[in-house]
């Protein structure tokens, strides 16, 4: 088996479309979950009616491009409204089952053949990006993250090795706690708790520093050659981790703004929220809506990337997904969805990519498994993890789990 | 200390000095008048208030037994639930349908029998939280900190002042979760303050607060209607009712059955009717004791829910 | 080089997004042209031969038409089409054409083409169509209303609610089509075999995972997300075990519709009279359980307060067992009516379960009653409504009516204002 062959499908599967995609989705998601406690289960629907919106301005009406972006911001509003007026007054659980449900209305319209002049029916949309990639600044050509340098030593090495101790330096920082400059987030634990050496010395070296140092290991070792990409997709790409950078900075900006402290306020306990003068039903609302257009922009991204708009690609498991993306990094973090996507699918890759080989090196027996069913596997991995995530590690890779068990509802 | 060192406690004694004591009497300067709220639970007629007053600057106590209606009447009052029928005012301005929101920005906020602190933002998170008129609430202007970080630094300062009179200002940076249970009682008022409301109004402040704490809370309150507020609360202690309040209003079955200063309230046959008649509120047994508190939990529930 | 890796991985990401079979197989879309309107034809039955012209393969399109089946591997086969099995009036262009030739390469999924005639069906008067549909509502209904009972019950006893129960369903139907299709047991047999199997998988479930979640204290929305990776486990295991392909158990395959009650009104095949006596009788005896046993009162009474449930000596621990293993018998019994009726698949529960959290959402959360009431009447609307919406969409009115039923009776129908959940 070729291990650096899939480390390397790994690495590039880190920064590839999907995990763009899946960072916009779950950033969306870490605003309606994380912040606002809304239990938004149709993240997928969102993402259909952003793909959708732009796909039937461009081919249907034959609009520019630019002006179908434009319509699938306005969907994704019109639908975040649709869902929010007739649940966000109520318990959670229902707006779980209304989002899970619209989700399911939007993809089974979107795909009817009933629409299928206007929608494509089941065979979806294509040829509407042409003007995007028309503006392509890059040239033909293959294009790596880290430039390689026929021998001697590159700034990019340079780069690497920094990097790299800068993920060490964390890993120590947390092996030696009080020996270099400390965090200045709000204290979790009252001096009684910090007695508890067990579980203090249990979380010294916890999967947090693991998953540092393999990182730091791989970027060190392999570096980030191997992430290459042709000239249409690296202009993609570009769009979209800028999108994922300009959208986390909003989220940045706004929830350590007054804005931001009534959305967790919401999250923690709305009661206490309304009872201090702030309209919740409003607030949620907004949240909706926010989240909601950074979904449907996840969703241009990928159906501009792929070039095709498919809508059984907007089913309900990709919510899942991006909730197992959202949660392994850990949720109400600003870059927790996007560490977690890349995470979710260099991980994914791995798992596919191993047992792909395991099979062809003959590991694997083909009556076990077959190259369909690794696809399978693929969606039971995910099941698993994020069972386990839940239920041993709900604060993700690297959350605080004291601060997730401060409100362990109900 | 004496009365006379409290000049607004003396002020409020002696205007309830002449106040007839039957229920729904009339006060000399009533801040919140009541009329006719009726709430229905299917069969049951939880609250059923023909007429009330609370008098401005005054402390007024709402006791009765278990099922009384109190809790559920100061969720009608101030917005959390919704009365079948009846008008209330406060200050003069009709409340009536009035969201709860809005009820609190109007100034008159509340606080919950069960605390509800907000467990994963810091101390001081919570205390600014409670200010009204944001600038930076908005969504727009959230982006544009210079818009709102004047007005987050006099809010800090606020809350600060607010939180060492309390004694919670070491505790600031923590987050609420990890406060005590007394602590955090004392948390809410404080944010409630922070609203700067003219009614106060408190479901069971002293209740699973240690005695020690207590007398801190009692001097809090009392300090409240010192600054000119008016203060309404649900207690059970009746040593508390006794220490503190100026006013006495007795519940029961949803209905008003006795009003008067709290002296007088003892020695009134319905009252003691009315407590004998649906046991004792001091509950009789432990198991007897879990099942109220279990009741009490299920309504709180069901009523935080039910509202659409 | 680089970029031709590239490409491939992208390949098999994409492709196993739509995770389609890659071996070799026959597919296609059956359909009538009516009044210009493409109408699919349900129910036909193609088998497939080999070059010795033994029979490899059997499939039945489904309700939109389509149909598709693996076959072992490249070589030449027929493709014959059941006159018999087509629906009333639906004739081949060509009977001549009712068996096709082909040869299958490598890897190859080929379609396949039936045409069909014109369509002598007589048009069916809106009254008889209402009627017929109505038949076919009560049936779905009733086996919604089955299926939804324990989730409801889950969610008043737990506060979970269980995005996985759908898979219970499915579990029952799938147990049942081994015991019935590969081990050779008679579906009267079968059947209440694998009814009991689902309750005991239901009840292990509670034991091995959600007891000891709720021993953690893990919050219900945690509990929510749990269910939610179970769910997703449980689906894609049953893919891996059981393929992608719709199969129908052993027997009672294809019966003739016969005239319900010689009133010319309404047909009916012998095993949906079957269906929905079995449905009301069990309905029946789950609504007697729990007013007149102990057990059942108790299980209300967990429902409607836990804390005084137990408080008043009620062993709430065992209420939940009993609810989560009768809750999976009958979902497991729903999937094996539901298989009955159409065929089984390994994603036939989660298709239902959106369904049954319209009919409890309609009927009032956590309530029994409820959700009897609430899946029955969700089951007749979603067919009822094929009078007007195209069949594909007849899902779309179900969950549209249960937004809004939201907006106006937030708790439900059965449901009073003061106790929502």
């Amino acid at each position: 088996m070729d291990w650096g062959a899939i480390v390397q499908n790994a690495l590039r599967a880190a920064f590839g479309l999907e995990a763009a995609y899946f960072a916009l989705a779950a950033i969306g998601l870490n605003v309606h979950f994380g912040y606002t406690g809304l239990l938004n289960f149709g993240q997928a629907g969102f993402l259909a009616v952003g793909a959708y919106g732009m796909g039937i301005a461009v081919t249907y009406f034959g609009w520019s491009l630019w002006v179908g972006i434009g319509v699938s911001i306005l969907a994704a509003v019109v639908f975040a409204l649709l869902l929010g007026l007739p649940t966000l007054r109520l318990r959670a659980d229902y707006l779980a089952i209304v989002t899970i449900a619209s989700a399911e209305i939007v993809r089974l319209v979107f795909r009817s053949a009933r629409f299928q002049p206007v929608t494509g029916g089941s065979a979806g949309l294509q040829n509407f990006a042409g003007e995007f990639y028309r503006i392509n600044p890059y040239d033909t050509g293959v294009y790596r993250l880290e430039a390689v340098y026929a021998g001697g030593v590159g700034p990019f090495d340079v780069v690497r090795v920094l990097l790299a101790l800068a993920l060490l330096w964390i890993v120590v920082d947390r092996l030696l706690p009080g020996r270099l400059p400390g965090s200045r987030r709000p204290r979790v634990a009252p001096s009684a708790a910090d007695a508890d050496e067990s579980v203090a010395s249990r979380e010294v070296i916890g999967l947090r520093e693991i998953v540092l140092l393999a990182v730091a290991a791989v970027i060190l070792v392999v570096g980030l050659s191997p992430v290459a990409f042709n000239e249409r997709r690296m202009w993609i790409l570009t769009v979209g981790w800028g999108l994922v950078a300009l959208t986390s900075l909003l989220v940045f900006l706004l929830m350590r703004s007054p804005w931001g402290r009534v959305l967790k306020s919401i999250r923690e306990d709305e009661d206490a929220a309304r009872s201090l003068g702030k309209n919740v039903v409003s607030y949620k609302m907004q949240s909706l809506v926010f989240g909601g257009v950074i979904g449907a922009l996840g969703g241009l991204v990928f159906v501009i990337g792929n070039q095709s708009i498919q809508p059984d690609n907007f089913g309900t498991p990709i919510t899942f997904f991006a909730y197992a993306a959202l949660i392994l990094g850990g949720t109400a973090r600003v870059f927790g969805p996007v560490v977690g996507s890349m995470i979710f699918w260099a991980l994914l890759s791995f798992a596919e990519n191993a047992l792909q080989q395991g099979r062809e090196a003959g590991y694997i027996s083909n009556d076990f498994l077959t190259s369909t069913q690794i696809g399978q596997l693929r969606f039971m991995l995910v099941g698993v993890g994020l069972m386990l995530l839940m239920v041993f590690r709900p604060q993700g890779i690297f959350g605080n789990r004291r601060e997730i068990d401060l409100s362990v509802r109900r | 200390m004496s009365v006379a060192d409290r000049p607004a406690a003396a002020s409020a004694v002696e205007a309830l000095g002449g106040v007839d004591r039957r229920p729904g009497v009339p006060k000399p300067d009533p801040i919140l008048t009541v009329d006719g709220v009726h709430r229905r639970f299917g069969g049951l007629t939880a609250v059923n208030v023909d007429h009330l007053e609370v008098q401005r600057g005054s402390i007024t106590a709402l006791i009765g037994p278990n099922g009384a209606g109190k809790t559920t009447f100061f969720n009608l009052l101030t917005g959390f639930d919704k009365p079948d029928s009846g008008i209330w005012t406060f200050d003069g301005e009709d409340m009536a349908g009035m969201p709860a929101h809005k009820v609190a920005r109007t100034g008159m906020v509340r606080t919950f029998q069960l605390t509800k602190s907000l467990a994963r933002l810091s101390v001081m998170e919570n205390m600014k939280l409670g200010a009204t008129g944001q600038r930076g609430e908005g969504f727009g202007r959230a982006l544009l900190p210079p818009l709102w970080l004047g007005q987050e630094r006099a809010n800090e300062a606020r809350a600060l002042e607010l939180l060492t009179r309390f004694k919670l200002d070491t505790k600031r940076d923590d987050f609420a979760g990890t406060l005590s249970g007394g602590q955090r009682k004392l948390l809410e008022m404080a944010r409630a303050l922070m609203v700067q409301p003219r009614l106060v109004m408190l479901d069971e402040p002293m209740a699973g607060v240690n005695p020690a704490l207590t007398q801190s809370l009692l001097g809090h309150v009392k300090g409240l209607r010192e600054e000119g507020m008016t203060v309404v609360f649900v207690e059970h202690d009746m040593d508390v009712v006794y220490d503190i309040s100026d006013w006495v209003v007795v519940m029961a079955e949803g209905r008003i059955i006795a009003e008067g200063p709290p002296a007088a309230i003892g020695a009134n046959q319905e009252v003691i009717d009315a407590y004998l008649g649906a046991h004792h509120d001091a509950p009789l047994t432990f198991e007897e004791e879990e099942r109220q508190l279990a009741e009490d939990h299920a309504r709180a529930r069901a009523e935080g829910e039910g509202r659409t | 080089m680089p970029v031709v890796l590239l490409v491939l991985s992208l390949c098999l990401l994409a492709g196993t997004a739509s995770a389609q079979e890659r071996a070799e197989g026959v597919r296609g879309t059956l359909s009538n042209e009516v009044d210009d309107e493409d109408v699919p034809v349900e129910g036909a039955v193609i088998t497939v031969a080999d070059a010795s012209g033994e029979e490899v393969g059997e499939v039945t399109s489904d309700e939109d038409g389509s149909f598709a089946l693996d076959l072992p591997g490249p070589g030449a086969y027929t493709a014959t089409i059941d006159v018999e099995s087509l629906p009333e009036g639906v004739a081949l262009r060509d009977e001549a054409r009712a068996t096709l030739s082909f040869t299958l390469n490598p890897g190859q999924n080929r379609p396949l083409n039936f045409f069909f005639g014109e369509d002598t069906r007589q048009r069916a008067t809106t009254t008889d169509r209402a009627l017929q549909l109505g038949v076919e509502g009560i049936k779905l209904g009733l086996i919604i209303a089955i299926t939804s009972v324990g989730l409801s019950l889950i969610f008043g006893t737990t506060g979970l609610t269980n995005f996985a129960h759908g898979e219970l369903v499915t579990f029952g139907a799938l147990v049942c089509w081994y015991l019935n299709f590969e081990a050779g047991i008679p579906l009267l047999w079968a059947a209440p075999l694998a009814i009991v199997l689902g309750g005991a998988a239901s009840g292990l479930l509670d034991r091995g995972l959600w007891r000891p979640l709720r021993a953690r204290g893990t919050g219900l929305i945690a509990m929510l997300v749990v269910s939610i990776g179970l769910s997703l486990l449980l689906r894609y295991l049953f893919l891996y075990q059981f393929g992608g392909r719709t199969r129908p158990f052993a027997e009672y395959g294809r019966q003739r519709q016969v005239d319900f009650l010689g009133l010319g009104l309404v047909g009916i095949t012998p095993k949906d009279m079957v269906s929905i006596g079995i449905s009301v009788v069990v309905l029946v005896t789950v609504a007697l359980l729990i007013t007149r046993t102990r057990m059942g009162k108790a299980m209300r009474a967990v429902a409607d307060n836990p804390d005084l449930a137990a408080s008043s000596g009620i062993d709430v621990q065992r209420v939940i067992s009993v609810v989560w293993i009768v809750g999976g018998a009958l979902a497991a019994l729903g999937g094996v009516l539901v298989g009955l009726g159409e065929e089984v698949s390994w994603q036939m529960g989660f298709q239902l379960l959106l369904l049954m959290f319209a009919g409890i959402t309609l009927g009032g959360l956590g309530t029994a009653f409820g959700a009897l009431v609430g899946g029955f009447v969700i089951g007749l609307f979603i067919n009822l409504s094929t009078l007007v919406v195209p069949t594909e969409l007849k899902n779309v009115g179900a969950l549209l009516v249960l937004v809004l039923v939201l907006l106006v009776r937030p708790q439900g129908i059965l449901g009073r204002a003061e106790r929502v959940g």
